[in-house]
């Protein structure tokens, strides 16, 4: 329907090729790049979480909160899962573990660690997906805000749960789960030792962010849109509300669920604490930055705010003592401070975000270009516009330009650019 | 000990769901008027009990008082005519934004400024005397807690039935629409609202921490949220409503404390935001609303 | 041909103490295409939206070709407040979903134009297929349902061009100018195949030019779709021009109906019309 430039396509897979080269050159540097590797990795996860975050809050108009809540039970999942049998009575040194647990791991142990892994992330994403049908059930029907202040608090009961000294046998309570095996641990034997760390993580969040992308471009994909369009005339259509809300509810929170035990892979060692509301703000950070309702917008947003925020903002936090004056307002806590006046001021005054609504395209990415000499119409186009997302159909050449102030380089999108790009 | 240790916990729970209901409030009246829920309500609630304990410090402590609800008050109007008022027009789902995004900034700020590290809520002098009320034994602000609640709602309750500015403000939570055709005065209202909500958490807020001793920036999450679901299950929107929610929520959770189930008390209020909304969505004094299509 | 396609039993909507429509009996035949007139806030519209399920009827019933779609009689605080007629005829309540309903065969307009704003002109049409889809999430994600998608996509071009609106099909529906919005919202209800065709005041806003065009319209997309079309109006000339038979209400009360001519001259619609006695 569309017309496709051949060219874009070529540029397309130049783009995942240079993406794969540079992945592969990290993987094997590691040790040189070991800050870079690390940020990388957790924009990686981050990004598959704020895309399935944008599945809810930017392609069906529901409002979600409960994104800790379903890491933490991904996590939980994939760490208890996961940890060694021989090393399980070291972390669960205060209490012991339940039997029923040993016994599971030690059935299971005969698996592959990989295929463990996968399967332990598989379990956790059910359990997210059947407790947001159950939540989803009396709330879905309600006005969308009832889901953000359900959510919101079935994420904070999660938290509660875990880190209950009565379960301590079964989540270690708030003494947290160590010894979990990283991305690197568990590569195959022909492998060099410890390969994997970038594109495990890299594969996996393609193929999540990649079927979120499969699905909004389907025919149930429409379907969500036109509910954030307009839910009445949806129904009018004979879009079945509530089973379509529940649909990317559940999908969301599974998919949250396994970006969940991707980070616990990450941090190898995990606490209750660490899923705390904090951590459902900083991905909505990223979404409304990168843009909601845009996917390519979410995965640079993602990078953007993770590499600002754990590498070259750090210099917030530390005290900076400049010829013996001190410069002010250095310390502990700036850093995050700043990041939330930026969000503010993207909700106040840039509400397109990073994308707006649009994905990336190599035609928006040359205009872009173009426009620079000559802006006047875009800027027309996104300061009096609502927020609510456009979805560029078919026309890409209506498509408003993106909003990118820097082209960008390297890592930051990937998977999703070429799957947006061809519906 | 049984009855006596019965009635002890009564009087905890009606404290706290005192402390509840005065926060409660705020919710309801801003989801009245606004159709929004005040994420940054419950860090408002916070933030008051960090004014305490430096205006304390400073002054003396009826003056502090004073001082920590102007603060709160302007803290909260502020936060309307900034991070609310700009976006009137715009979708909600932004103004959702704006509000969790004004309580992350509450939050972070309050770290940056005043660490993570719990800090030591000062003793306002009188309230943690303990008073002995015939086998009842129980400091001078659980007693003091549920009264000024009730003077404070039915004040609150003259002001919405019999003044004039009251009942624009019903009737802005009844149609907004109409309201400002008939020449209301929106944002005055709204500051109002913003003005009234505020102070209560002030006042709530130093109810509760004089209670619990120190404060956190973490301190008013959970407990937003479980006036939050207050809130909803008295019916949103109504201040009575308000007020009962708080005063279950609140002796259900002493009691579930009281049964050796602490860990699992919020949870129980998750569960009757769940039921209610399963039930009843519009809550016990709510009214029931029709889209217009 | 005279096979009764929508029939409204005693429908009674009251909303609190107000009763906004009050004990409508009406019936629509196989192709015919009825109007429902009245002067403002008559209650038509609620009408509307207890046929298609969006409120549930205080009183009575509407059976789409003999099978009861709505029901409904006064219960809890309504069972006091009541100031409808024949209470107690009806004992069931069923209460469709407006999705299930437009998947039986009712398919309507909104008085306020609701499209799909964001949407293109072909994604809004294209929505409408939605509802048949056979595939489920992952063989909808995978294309594993390629035939039926491409299927879903050319009925929507053909539907477009032949509503002319495959020039604009690529544009935004917020786009469009104001009369080709309402055309578009007509092909929208048509894409999901409806026996019955539920118009909401589709000429509100329209010069007489664009009101005459858009009764050649409605009169095309009847033929060629075989549809029943109850239409809710205030222009006086498309519902002369374009009705076999009209009901009209007023305070939600049916004060007459008939032919065009008969209800012209009823003085009973001439005094809610010009509130005068005739």
């Amino acid at each position: 329907m569309r017309v496709k430039n051949p060219k874009h396509t070529w540029y397309s897979i130049l783009l995942a090729l240079v993406i794969l080269a540079a992945t592969i050159y990290l993987e094997f540097n590691r040790s040189k790049y070991g800050m870079a590797v690390s940020v990388i990795q957790k924009s990686l996860i981050f990004a598959v979480v704020a895309v399935a975050m944008n599945l809810l809050n930017g392609f069906t108009g529901l409002f979600s909160l409960g994104q800790a809540g379903f890491m933490a039970i991904g996590a939980y999942a994939t760490a208890m899962l996961t940890i060694p049998v021989e090393r399980m009575e070291a972390v669960y040194y205060m209490s012991g573990v339940v039997p029923w647990l040993m016994s599971l791991k030690r059935a299971l142990s005969v698996l592959p660690e990989p295929v463990l892994i996968i399967i332990a992330m598989l379990i956790g994403g059910m359990i997210a997906g059947l407790f947001a049908f159950l939540i989803g059930i009396p709330v879905l029907r309600l006005k969308s805000d009832y889901l953000a202040i359900a959510t919101l608090g079935f994420a904070e009961i999660v938290r509660g749960i875990i880190s209950a000294p009565q379960l301590d046998q079964f989540t270690n309570g708030s003494y947290g789960l160590k010894n979990i095996p990283g991305f690197g641990s568990n590569s195959l034997s022909f492998m060099p030792d410890g390969f994997g760390v970038l594109l495990v993580p890299l594969f996996a969040s393609t193929i999540l962010i990649g079927f979120i992308v499969l699905v909004i471009n389907s025919s149930y994909g429409r379907a969500f849109k036109a509910i954030r369009e307009d839910e009445i005339a949806a129904e009018a259509m004979g879009i079945n509300l509530l089973k379509h809300k529940q649909m990317s509810f559940v999908l969301s929170s599974f998919v949250t669920a396994i970006a969940g035990g991707m980070l616990a892979m990450f941090m190898r060692s995990i606490e209750p604490r660490a899923f705390s509301t904090i951590i459902t703000y900083d991905i909505l950070l990223i979404v409304v930055i990168g843009g909601l309702g845009s996917i390519t917008g979410s995965v640079l947003g993602a990078f953007v705010v993770t590499f600002a925020k754990d590498w070259f903002l750090r210099f917030f936090d530390v005290p900076l003592i400049i010829g013996g004056f001190q410069v002010p307002f250095l310390r502990i806590g700036f850093r995050m401070v700043i990041f939330s006046i930026l969000l503010m001021v993207v909700v106040l005054f840039y509400r397109r975000g990073l994308m707006g609504n649009s994905e990336f395209t190599w035609h928006g990415f040359f205009n872009l270009f173009r426009r620079r000499l000559k802006r006047p119409e875009v800027m027309a186009e996104t300061s009096g516009g609502s927020m609510s997302p456009i979805i560029i159909a078919p026309g890409r050449d209506q498509a408003p330009a993106p909003l990118i102030p820097d082209p960008p380089g390297g890592e930051p999108e990937e998977e999703a650019d070429e799957e947006a790009a061809d519906e | 000990m049984g009855s006596t240790y019965l009635l002890q916990q009564l009087l905890t729970g009606i404290s706290l769901g005192g402390a509840y209901a005065l926060i409660a409030v705020g919710y309801s009246m801003v989801y009245g008027i606004l159709m929004l829920i005040n994420f940054a309500h419950a860090d408002i609630f916070m933030m008051a009990g960090y004014f305490m304990i430096f205006s304390f410090a400073a002054m003396p402590w009826p003056v502090a008082i004073v001082v920590v609800i102007l603060g709160t008050i302007l803290l909260g109007v502020t936060i309307e005519k900034v991070a609310y008022k700009p976006l009137r027009s715009a979708p909600r789902m932004s103004i959702m934004i704006s509000a969790i995004g004004m309580s992350y900034l509450l939050q972070n700020l309050a770290t940056y400024l005043f660490s993570a590290l719990p800090q030591a809520y000062p003793a306002i002098p009188g309230l943690k005397k303990l008073i002995k009320l015939g086998d009842l034994n129980s400091s001078m602000v659980t007693f003091v807690t549920p009264i000024i609640t009730i003077i404070l709602v039915v004040l609150l309750m003259m002001l919405l039935k019999r003044t004039k500015i009251g009942m624009a403000m019903r009737a802005v939570s009844k149609d907004y629409d109409t309201a400002k055709l008939m020449g209301i005065k929106i944002n005055q209202i709204i500051s109002l609202t913003f003005v009234i909500g505020s102070a209560l958490a002030a006042i709530g807020s130093i109810l509760y921490f004089t209670d619990r001793m120190s404060v956190t920036p973490f301190s008013g999450t959970l407990l937003g949220l479980k006036c939050f679901v207050a809130a909803v299950l008295g019916g949103i929107g109504s201040v009575p409503g308000a007020v009962i929610g708080g005063f279950i929520i609140g002796i259900t959770e002493t009691t579930l404390i009281a049964m050796g189930y602490s860990t699992f008390s919020s949870a129980f209020t998750f569960l009757i935001l769940i039921i209610i909304l399963m039930v009843r969505p519009t809550g016990l004094l709510g009214e029931t609303l029709t889209e217009k299509v | 041909m005279n096979n009764i396609v929508l029939q409204v039993n005693d429908l009674t909507m009251q909303f609190g103490g107000v009763v906004a429509v009050n004990n409508l009996t009406m019936e629509i035949r196989q192709g015919e295409i009825v109007a429902l007139i009245g002067p403002n806030g008559a209650g038509k519209t609620t009408a509307f939206n207890a046929i298609t399920g969006v409120y549930l009827p205080t009183n009575g019933e509407v059976r789409l070709e003999d099978e009861v779609i709505q029901a409904g009689y006064p219960q809890g605080k309504m069972k006091k407040l009541y100031a409808g007629e024949n209470n107690g005829k009806y004992g069931e309540i069923v209460d469709w979903t407006p999705d299930k309903i437009t998947k039986r065969g009712i398919a309507r307009t909104f008085q306020n134009i609701r499209l799909f704003k964001n949407l293109s002109v072909f994604d809004n049409v294209l929505i409408a297929h939605h509802m048949n889809m056979k595939a489920g999430l992952f063989r909808a994600a995978f294309r594993l349902n390629h035939a039926e998608e491409t299927a879903m996509r050319q009925d929507t071009w053909e539907l477009l061009k032949m509503v002319h609106l495959d020039d604009v099909a690529l544009e935004r529906a917020n786009n469009l100018p104001y009369g080709k919005q309402r055309h578009l919202e007509i092909a929208r209800a048509l894409a999901t195949q409806p026996k019955l065709l539920l118009l909401d005041e589709p000429a509100a806003g329209m010069n007489p030019q664009e009101t005459d065009a858009l009764s050649d319209f409605i009169r095309e997309i009847k033929k060629k779709f075989n549809l029943t079309i109850l239409v809710i109006e205030h222009h006086m000339n498309l519902v002369m021009d374009l009705s076999d038979r009209i009901y009209v209400i007023d305070f939600g009360k049916l004060i007459a109906h008939g032919t065009p001519e008969d209800v012209q001259n009823d003085p009973a619609v001439i005094t809610a019309y010009l509130g005068v006695d005739a």
